[in-house]
C-alpha cells in the first residue's frame, strides 16, 4: 500500500544535551523502500539521531514527520509502524526469548501472537533456546532476538543502530542476509554504522554524519567502496 | 520600574523595624522577646509564597518548556528555604525563653519541618541529579507533588499528639493582638518580608539567566575557534 | 490498560523467575525488625506500643529498596526504550509498575506483620480485617510516590541515596496516618480509625492520580 508521505522527512533536526549540541541540524528525506546507511565515527551523533527518528528523544529544534505525521505528537498508530533495534537488545535478561517476544507482542497488540512469536523465533534461528534466559545468549543471538523483537508488529520503517557491532563475521553475514531480504520485501530501512564495506550490499543510499551534521550524501547504492571511504574520510577528517 | 522593588522593600522594611521595635508596646506576658513574632510569622509567609511559586513555575515549565519558568522555580526554592530556615531559627529563639525548649513536635512546627525537608530534597535533586536536562523536568514534577502534599500534611499533623497541651495557640498571639499597632506591625512586616523575598527571587533568577548565557557563549566560542 | 496488565505480568514473571527481589526484600525486612526490637528491648507489657511505628518504619525502609529494583531492571539492556517505542502510553507503564510494586510490597507486609506480632508480643489476629485495610492503603500510597520517583532516582548519579531523599519527606503524612490508624485499630478496632484512614485514602487518591498524570514527564526525553 503506497503512502503519499515519505517515511521520514526531517528538517533542521537538532538536539543538545547539557548545552552540548550532539545533533546540529540534519535535513533528511527517506523514501519508501529505501535502505539508507548513515556512516559516521563515534560521537558523530548517530545514536541520538536514530533515537530521534524512533521518537524516543525529542529534538530541541527542527521538524520531523514520519509518514506525514508530526513526530511531536507521536500517536500510538505511528509507533506501530516503527521498529527499533538499539545497541542493547531491549530484552529482559532474566526471561527467555519466547517470553520476551510474547511480552512485546502483547504490548504491540499483535494478532495471533503465539504463532507470530514462534515464526519469528524460527526466522531468527532461536527456536532451540527454550526457557534459557536471554542473559545467557551470545552477542549474535541477542542481536537476532533484537531484530525479531523489532519485526513482531511488521513495521514499515526499521531503524537499526550499529547492528553489526561486536558480531563475528559469520553472524554479521547472516544479519546482512536477513536485512537484504527485508529490504527486498519492501521495508524501509535506516541504519547507522562505521563499516562501509558491510553496508555496501545493503545500502540503496549512503550519507556521512560528522559532528552532528550530514557531511556528504551519495546519490545511489555503494558501488565503489573506496570512493565512499574517501568521502567518509574527507567529511569526518576535515572541519565541517 | 526595576528600581521600584528594591526601593519599596527598603522603605517597608525600615517602617516595619521601626514599628516592631519602637512603636508597638511590649507584650504583657512574654516581654521583649515577643517582638520577634512580627518577623517570624512573616518569614513563613515568604516560605509558603516561595513554595507556591515553585509549584506554579514548575507547572508552567512542564506545560510550555519555558526556561524562564524553570529558573524562577529554582530561585523561589532557594529563597523559600532560606526564609523557612530563618523562620525556624527565630521560632527557636522565641521558644526557648517562653516554653523552655528549643523545639517541640507540635502540629504547626512538624508541618514546617516537613515543608523544609521537601524544599531540601528539591534542592538536592537539582544539585545532585546529574547533568541531564531531564533534571529540570524531574524537579518540576517534585515541585508539583510537594505542593499537592501540603493539604494532606496539614490534616495529618493534627492527628499527632492529640493529648499534648496545645502550646501553639499562644504563639501566633491569637489571643494577644490587643493593640492596633500590633496588627499594623504584623501587616507592615509581612509586606516588607514578602517584598524582600520577591526581590531576592528576582535577583536569583537573573543570576541563573546570566550563568546560562555565559555557558552558551562559551559553547559557541569553543565550537567556532576550537581553542578557547 | 492491557498494556499495564502486560507490564504487571512481566514484572511478576521476572520476580518469580529470579526470586532475587522478593527474597532480598523479605530478608531485609526481617533484619530491620530484629534491629528495631532489640534496640528497644522493652518488656512484654510495654513492647506492643512499639508495634505500629516499627511496622511502618520497616515497611518504608524496605519499600525504598524494593521499588528501586523495578526500574533498575528496566535499565538493563535499555528495556525502557523498548517500552517507550511501543504504542503504549507512559501512564500505562506507571500503572503496571505501580501494581507490581503493590504486589511485592504486599507480600513483604504479609511476612512482616506476623513477625511484628511475634517479636513485640502483640496479638494481631483479632484486628486482622482492619489491619489488612490499613496495610493496603499505606502500601498503595507509598507505592504511588515511590514508583514515580524511582524512575527519577535510577537515572541520577547518587542513585541509592536519591530515592530516600526525594521520597521520605513526602511520605511523612502517610506514615503519620498509617501509624495512628494502626495503633487505633489494634486498640479499638476498624471503626475508630476513621481519621487515620481518611488521611491514607486522601493520600492514595491524590498521588495515584498525580503519578498517573506526571509519569510521562519523568520518563520521556
Amino acid at each position: 500500500m503506497a503512502d503519499a508521505a515519505p517515511p521520514i522527512r526531517a528538517r533542521g533536526l537538532a538536539r543538545t544535551f547539557a548545552g552540548v549540541p550532539v545533533v546540529a541540524g540534519v535535513d533528511l528525506t527517506v523514501a519508501a523502500g529505501e535502505a539508507l546507511v548513515l556512516l559516521g565515527p563515534n560521537g558523530a551523533g548517530k545514536t541520538t539521531l536514530l533515537r530521534m527518528l524512533a521518537l524516543l528523544v525529542r529534538p530541541t529544534a527542527g521538524e520531523l514527520a514520519l509518514f506525514g505525521t508530526d513526530g511531536r505528537e507521536a500517536p500510538p498508530a505511528l509507533r506501530r509502524r516503527l521498529g527499533y533495534v538499539a545497541h542493547e537488545s531491549l530484552c529482559y535478561p532474566d526471561l527467555s526469548a519466547t517470553e520476551n517476544l510474547a511480552f512485546y507482542a502483547r504490548l504491540f497488540g499483535v494478532d495471533g501472537a503465539a504463532a507470530r512469536v514462534a515464526a519469528l523465533l524460527a526466522w531468527a534461528g532461536l527456536e532451540g533456546t527454550g526457557r534459557r534466559p536471554v542473559r545467557t545468549f551470545s552477542r549474535g543471538m541477542a542481536q537476532r532476538l533484537a531484530l525479531a523483537r523489532a519485526l513482531l508488529h511488521e513495521p514499515d520503517l526499521l531503524l537499526l543502530d550499529e547492528p553489526w557491532s561486536a558480531l563475528d563475521p559469520a553472524a554479521a553475514d547472516a544479519l546482512t542476509e536477513r536485512l537484504v531480504a527485508l529490504r527486498d520485501a519492501g521495508r524501509t530501512i535506516v541504519l547507522t554504522t562505521h563499516d562501509v564495506a558491510r553496508a555496501a550490499p545493503l545500502a540503496t543510499r549512503a550519507a556521512v554524519l560528522a559532528r552532528g551534521r550530514i557531511g556528504w550524501t551519495g546519490d545511489g547504492p555503494i558501488r565503489d567502496v573506496a570512493a565512499v571511504r574517501a568521502a567518509y574520510a574527507a567529511a569526518t577528517g576535515a572541519r565541517v | 520600574m526595576a528600581r521600584l522593588l528594591p526601593a519599596a522593600t527598603c522603605g517597608t522594611m525600615l517602617a516595619a523595624l521601626w514599628i516592631a521595635f519602637m512603636v508597638v508596646p511590649t507584650e504583657r506576658e512574654m516581654g521583649i522577646v515577643q517582638r520577634i513574632f512580627y518577623f517570624h510569622v512573616s518569614a513563613f509567609w515568604a516560605a509558603y509564597l516561595g513554595f507556591f511559586i515553585v509549584a506554579g513555575a514548575s507547572a508552567r515549565y512542564l506545560w510550555t518548556g519555558s526556561r524562564a519558568a524553570d529558573r524562577l522555580a529554582e530561585a523561589a526554592a532557594e529563597i523559600g528555604i532560606l526564609f523557612c530556615t530563618v523562620g525556624l531559627i527565630m521560632g527557636s529563639l522565641w521558644a526557648k525563653p517562653i516554653w523552655g525548649v528549643w523545639f517541640t513536635w507540635d502540629p504547626r512546627l512538624t508541618m514546617t519541618v516537613i515543608l523544609w525537608s521537601i524544599y531540601t530534597s528539591y534542592i538536592m535533586l537539582r544539585a545532585f541529579g546529574g547533568e541531564d536536562d531531564a533534571v529540570r523536568r524531574w524537579a518540576a514534577v517534585l515541585g508539583l507533588i510537594g505542593v499537592l502534599d501540603i493539604p494532606i500534611i496539614m490534616v495529618s499533623v493534627r492527628l499527632l499528639r492529640g493529648i499534648h497541651p496545645a502550646v501553639i495557640t499562644q504563639k501566633e498571639g491569637g489571643s494577644g493582638l490587643v493593640d492596633p499597632w500590633m496588627r499594623i506591625g504584623l501587616a507592615v512586616s509581612s509586606v516588607a518580608i514578602l517584598l524582600l523575598a520577591a526581590w531576592l527571587i528576582r535577583l536569583r533568577a537573573q543570576s541563573a539567566r546570566l550563568t546560562e548565557e555565559v555557558s552558551v557563549l562559551r559553547q559557541e566560542a569553543l565550537a567556532r575557534g576550537g581553542a578557547a | 490498560m492491557h498494556a499495564a496488565l502486560a507490564i504487571l505480568r512481566k514484572d511478576l514473571d521476572i520476580e518469580w523467575r529470579t526470586r532475587e527481589g522478593v527474597s532480598t526484600v523479605f530478608v531485609l525486612a526481617v533484619m530491620l525488625l530484629v534491629v528495631f526490637a532489640v534496640a528497644h528491648d522493652l518488656p512484654p507489657d510495654e513492647a506492643p506500643a512499639l508495634a505500629p511505628p516499627v511496622l511502618w518504619a520497616t515497611f518504608v525502609l524496605t519499600g525504598l529498596l524494593g521499588v528501586q529494583r523495578g526500574f533498575l531492571l528496566e535499565r538493563e539492556n535499555d528495556c525502557l526504550a523498548g517500552l517507550l517505542t511501543a504504542p503504549v502510553d507512559p501512564a500505562s507503564i506507571y500503572a503496571g509498575k505501580l501494581a507490581a510494586n503493590v504486589v511485592v510490597l504486599g507480600a513483604m507486609q504479609a511476612v512482616v506483620v506476623p513477625l511484628v506480632g511475634l517479636f513485640l508480643h502483640v496479638d494481631m489476629v483479632p484486628a486482622l480485617p482492619g489491619l489488612v485495610v490499613v496495610l493496603l492503603l499505606g502500601n498503595v500510597g507509598f507505592s504511588a510516590l515511590a514508583t514515580l520517583f524511582a524512575a527519577v532516582a535510577v537515572r541520577t548519579r547518587a542513585r541509592e541515596v536519591m530515592l530516600p531523599l526525594l521520597l521520605l519527606p513526602l511520605v511523612v503524612p502517610l506514615l503519620i496516618g498509617a501509624v495512628v490508624a494502626t495503633r487505633t485499630i489494634l486498640a479499638d478496632g476498624l471503626g475508630a480509625a476513621r481519621d487515620g484512614l481518611t488521611v491514607l485514602a486522601a493520600f492514595d487518591v491524590v498521588f495515584v492520580v498525580a503519578g498517573w498524570l506526571l509519569f510521562t514527564y519523568v520518563v520521556r526525553d
